[in-house]
């Protein structure tokens, strides 16, 4: 299999979804471009699974369209539109092998069985589990079960592919590899996929871009680095990667750059078009620098509490401007609780956001 | 568009009445169809013998031809072949009920439309295909309009379920309530009805003042309550010992389970009169031991009592097994460590926490026991209750439909309130709880106070419930247990005796007949029963729409209605056209179907909810349509379902007697009916001979399919193996 040519894009317009009184997913708007993989990143319960099962048509929308390539797919059931799904617990057919599994959509869509096999043999091999084919599932392991359902929505080369939370299942150590693993497939074969999680690392390393859900609705949408480097709002900010979220006051707003009080200090952001006067600062806990000798230039606090990780070293710091979560991963002693401190904020990672 | 053709074929070639030979016979094949007015198809009737009204249902077969060819989604399309559907499904029932076999079928049209010489039979195949036709027009209307995500095969089966219980079992309720508005010319008197509602014999209350008879309704009522406080007390007792005691012989208990399943449930009523009659076992050896005087006390309410506690045990124990093991040891743990004494445990976390249960077991043994129709008829005495009266009014000298209607409301009205009360009261609870997983942890023994109440009541009933079954297999082998214990072949060579004719075996038993009618009725039921149950569980679990609540409903009220009432109804409702089927194997195919079918349902709904719906959507996913899916990922796990279902089906087809007694004919004569037949001729050796019969019969095949689902479990690792349902929830017959 080379690169898949029925890849399509995926539009929502106006998608609204509703189970009685709960409106799952409420009047959403997106695109998905063709051979692109796109990531419906959301707390828990904010309508991902139900956005992606509206795509595969396991869920028929209540207002709205959705369009896949040129065709409008909104009153097409499951059975006739040309999307595959990797489902969270993988949904092998236990009375099936490995092989009958992966070839299972082709024979029900009538091509002949010896073909279908051959074109399963190549999606095993393709997920690296070539000669597998007579196993069941069951004398597979979580990660094997893994690619097989992967095989079998590849080997229909659907205008779309469906993750929803692929790798929950996992634990920590293969998830990343596993991650890996669809990612340069999906790269490969240039494969239209829309991927769901709850993981904001995973999301970031996945995506080409990533949908950010909340309450039902798309609180921002972007790349990886945008997301991660100019989050819109609070909610973002703190959702995708950690944030201490400060209030500030911008005092001047001039050209592009506002002019932002914080504690005793001064800097200069951009504006990201919010007013004069009361604001929102989010900053990384990574961009905050402590420093044992007081400074005049910087803000004082007192280290409560350090925690040592390994590769970094975590604080909690109380300061003037409340208190900051700080990641330091420098080399360098730990700084024992109780110890004063002066912070300091890096150039990046910190932005001005929306309540 | 296949139904189209379907139904117009139907309707210009098949019989469109039921001919003379039945609904099975072939005749019409060779005498003649599609023209002869005997066995003519709705046009030919139409055309040629003077039946025009049957002529509009080909113009409404043939109209939907108009929308072929539109696409799916033009809501033209989906709301053309609903009106039309409709409007032909509502002709072919209209027109069956206005035209009877004698004229009009409603007095009020005489005076408006003149009298009429117009007459027809029941329906046959040409009216079946085209109603079934009909109905599918309107539910593939509905699906072009979106219902349940425009599945075709879904939305259809889910209209053709609707409309079987809609026939079988709503319609022959409501005859009941028209035949109890009816005096016995067919005329309607209201008066009538009321005062055959609060005659004394039903609600006199003269036992209370006087040394008279109460009415019928107090005395089931009564002795529904008796039977479900005792054999809820008893259930418990057995639960508590199976799981929460280190009693020894648990697997034995085990088998108690079994037993209500493969047991004719007047079968304990007759071993009860052979043990405690005047002339039983234990009264004579009482008499010859003691010198204590033989009495009649098993027959009447004590004996029923008796007898149905004896059988209804093992159903609470059943369904309380469940509850019990449900709680979770985690809390009576919990429990323990904040310093609560065992005893304290268990009354105030372990019993409260199995009150639902315990309500349930409760109202189950109640509706058994009001349903119950082989053990008052066994063992009444002077103690009348409804469901004996009912079949009394009926076949008695007074044969009195009316009166039948009557006691059949009455007691509908209980079992119904029963059922109701325990669906709003417990909801689903009963589902889960009956197969829910345990939680991990060790359960808490019972306490040593507990533990002697329950020992010293269980133990006891356990053995003579062992000394019934005993009496049960080897009662047969002897001339006239208590009175004349030799040891005879007799009453097996009577019944099974097969002897060497001119041409060659022959099988000469009295029971042979019956038995083999039995058992092929049972073996065509047992599939159409598992999976009309198997689908209507398969929507149950996998499907939402609107009215999901009231299809459940309907679905489940069949086993809300006691036999006799079944019986009556049918009767009642399938004697004259449109449908006209008694005396034939069809309509006891039929009651089979509808009384067991919440058993296949509950069946399918225990194993269909371990599936995983991503199955099915996965498979849905990869471009399977449903009935693919169906077909090829449901049913192959839940083989063991399926299996169990077709067991359970064909052995409650064979213990069930109360509908099943109004519905024999001497060519479709069951054995059960049979055997009663023999009780009530005083036949006692033969009828238990019969009886054992059929148990073992039962024992094999149940065994049978015990090794079947066992094998699958070996084989398979992913534990993707269904439990094999029980059948608690089943009505005993
Ligand atoms: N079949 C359903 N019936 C009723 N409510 C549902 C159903 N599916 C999802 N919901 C509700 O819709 C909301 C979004 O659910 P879901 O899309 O599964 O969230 P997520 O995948 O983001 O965790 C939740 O509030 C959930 O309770
Ligand atoms: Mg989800």
């Amino acid at each position: 299999m080379t690169m898949n040519a029925n890849s399509a894009a995926v539009r929502f317009e106006g998608v609204t979804k509703a189970f009685g009184a709960v409106v799952a997913v409420d009047e959403v708007s997106f695109t998905v471009e063709a051979g692109s993989l796109v990531t419906l990143l959301g707390p828990s319960g904010c309508g991902k699974t139900t956005t992606l099962r509206m795509i595969a048509g396991l869920e028929m929308v209540t207002a709205g369209r959705i369009l896949i390539g040129d065709q409008d797919v909104t009153s097409l059931p499951a059975t006739d539109r040309d999307v595959s799904m990797v489902f969270q617990s993988y949904a092998l057919f236990p009375h099936m092998n490995v092989i009958e599994n992966v070839s299972y959509g082709l024979v029900v869509s009538g091509m002949a069985k010896p073909v279908a096999r051959e074109r399963a043999e190549e999606g095993l091999t393709q997920v690296g589990l070539a000669g597998y084919g007579n196993r069941l599932p069951s004398e597979l392991s979580g990660g094997q079960q893994q690619r097989v359902a992967v095989a079998r929505a590849l080997v229909l080369e659907p205008q779309v592919l469906l993750f929803d939370e692929p790798l929950s299942n996992l634990d920590a150590k293969l998830r990343r590899r596993v991650r890996e693993d669809i990612r340069e497939l999906q790269q490969n074969l240039h494969m239209t996929s829309v991927y769901v999680t709850h993981d904001q690392e995973e999301a970031l390393a996945v995506s080409d871009r990533v949908i950010v859900m909340r309450n039902a609705e798309i609180a921002q949408e972007g790349t990886p680095h945008d997301l991660y480097e100019w989050p819109l709002d609070v909610f973002v900010a703190d959702f995708v990667g950690d944030a201490n979220v400060i209030r500030c006051e911008i005092t001047r707003i001039d050209g592009l750059e506002a002019t932002v009080r914080l504690g005793g200090t001064e800097r200069r952001l951009p504006h990201r078009d919010l007013p004069v006067g009361e604001a929102n600062l989010a900053i990384r806990p990574e961009a905050i620098r402590l420093n044992t000798e007081p400074s005049a230039t910087a803000i004082a606090g007192s280290v409560r509490k350090a925690v040592y990780l390994g590769s970094h070293i975590e604080y909690a710091v109380d300061t003037d401007i409340g208190e900051l979560f700080v990641s330091d991963s420098r080399d360098g002693q730990a700084i024992t609780a109780g110890s004063s401190v002066s912070v300091t904020l890096a150039e990046r990672g910190v932005v001005l956001v929306r309540p | 568009m296949l139904w189209i053709a379907v139904g117009f074929g139907g309707y210009l070639l098949l019989p469109w009445y039921v001919a003379d030979g039945g609904f099975w016979s072939l005749e019409w094949l060779f005498g003649g169809a599609p023209l002869t007015a005997d066995y003519a198809s709705g046009l030919f009737q139409g055309l040629l013998h003077d039946r025009p009204w049957l002529l509009p249902v080909g113009v409404l077969l043939v109209a939907p031809i108009a929308v072929v060819g539109r696409p799916k989604a033009d809501p033209v399309f989906g709301a053309a072949l609903i009106t039309i559907g409709a409007a032909g499904l509502a002709y072919v029932v209209g027109q069956g009920f206005t035209i009877g076999i004698s004229g009009w079928e409603f007095p009020l049209l005489e005076p408006l439309l003149g009298p009429t010489d117009l007459r027809q039979d029941g329906m046959g195949y040409g009216a079946l295909l085209a109603a079934a036709a009909f109905l599918f027009m309107v539910t593939l209307g509905f699906a072009a309009r979106g219902a349940i995500k425009g599945d075709v095969f879904v939305v259809g089966s889910i209209g053709l379920i609707m409309a079987l219980v809609a026939v079988f079992v709503f319609f022959p309720v409501f005859r009941i309530l028209i035949s109890a508005v009816q005096d016995n010319d067919g005329s309607y008197s209201f008066n009538l009805f009321l005062s055959k509602l609060f005659d004394d014999k039903i609600w006199g209350v003269a036992c209370l003042t006087a040394n008279l008879r109460c009415g019928v309704a107090w005395n089931s009522l009564l002795l529904a309550i008796l039977t479900g406080i005792s054999s809820t007390l008893l259930g418990l007792a057995f639960a508590l010992i199976a799981t929460r005691t280190n009693f020894r012989a648990k697997r034995l208990l085990r088998v108690l389970t079994m037993l209500p399943i493969i047991t004719p449930p007047f079968v304990i009523g007759l071993a009860v009169i052979l043990l405690f009659g005047r002339a039983g076992l234990v009264s004579q050896s009482l008499w010859d031991l003691f010198g204590i005087a033989p009495t009649r006390w098993v027959f009447g309410l004590p004996g029923i009592w008796f007898a149905q506690t004896l059988a209804f045990t093992p159903i609470a124990f059943l369904v309380l097994i469940g509850i019990v093991e449900g709680v979770s040891p985690a809390m009576e743990e919990a429990s323990q460590t904040l310093r609560a004494t065992s005893w304290q445990t268990f009354s105030t976390v372990s019993l409260p926490l199995m009150r639902p249960g315990l309500a349930n077991a409760f109202l189950l043994g109640f509706i058994e026991s009001l349903a119950d129709f082989g053990n008052p008829l066994v063992l009444g005495g002077n103690f009348d209750v409804l469901s004996t009266e009912i079949f009394f009014a009926i076949v008695g000298a007074q044969n009195d439909q009316g009166r039948a209607a009557v006691l059949a409301i009455v007691l509908l009205a209980f079992t119904l309130s029963a059922f109701i009360a325990q669906r709003l009261w417990l909801g689903r609870k009963s589902y889960v709880t009956v197969t829910g997983k345990a939680d991990s942890g060790m359960p808490v023994m019972i306490p040593a106070r507990v533990k002697a109440i329950v020992f010293g009541t269980a133990l006891p009933w356990a053995a003579l419930t062992v000394v019934v079954y005993i009496i049960i297999l080897f009662g047969g082998f002897v001339e006239l247990l208590g009175r004349n214990n030799t040891f005879t072949l007799r009453h097996y060579i009577d019944t099974f005796g097969i002897t060497r004719g001119d041409f060659g075996l022959v099988f000469s038993g009295l029971a042979w007949n019956s038995f083999f009618t039995t058992i092929s009725i049972a073996a065509i039921a047992a599939p159409l029963t598992a999976s009309i149950g198997l689908l209507t569980a398969y929507i149950l679990v996998r499907q939402r729409f609107v009215g999901r609540n009231a299809f459940e409903f309907g679905t489940m009220l069949s086993f809300a209605i006691p036999g006799t009432v079944i019986g009556v109804s049918y009767i009642l409702a399938f004697n004259v056209p449109p449908i006209e089927i008694t005396g034939t194997g069809v309509i006891l195919v039929l009651s089979f179907m509808f009384r067991n079918m919440p058993v296949g349902v509950r069946a399918g709904i225990a194993s269909m909810s371990q599936l995983d719906a991503s199955l099915d959507e996965a498979s849905l996913t990869l471009g399977a349509n449903s009935f693919t899916t169906v077909r090829k990922v449901i049913l192959p796990l839940l083989r063991p379902a399926i299996l169990a279902a077709l067991v359970f089906s064909f052995v409650r087809a064979m213990t069930a007697i109360s509908a099943v007694i109004f519905l024999v004919s001497a060519n479709y004569d069951m054995a059960t009916s049979f055997i009663i037949g023999r009780v009530e001729n005083g036949d006692f050796g033969q009828a238990i001979a019969y009886s054992s019969v059929l148990i073992l019969v039962m024992m094999v095949a149940i065994l049978l399919l015990q090794l079947l689902v066992g094998e699958r479990r070996l084989r398979r690792r992913a534990g993707t193996a269904a439990p094999v349902p029980t059948a608690s929830t089943g009505l005993a017959a």
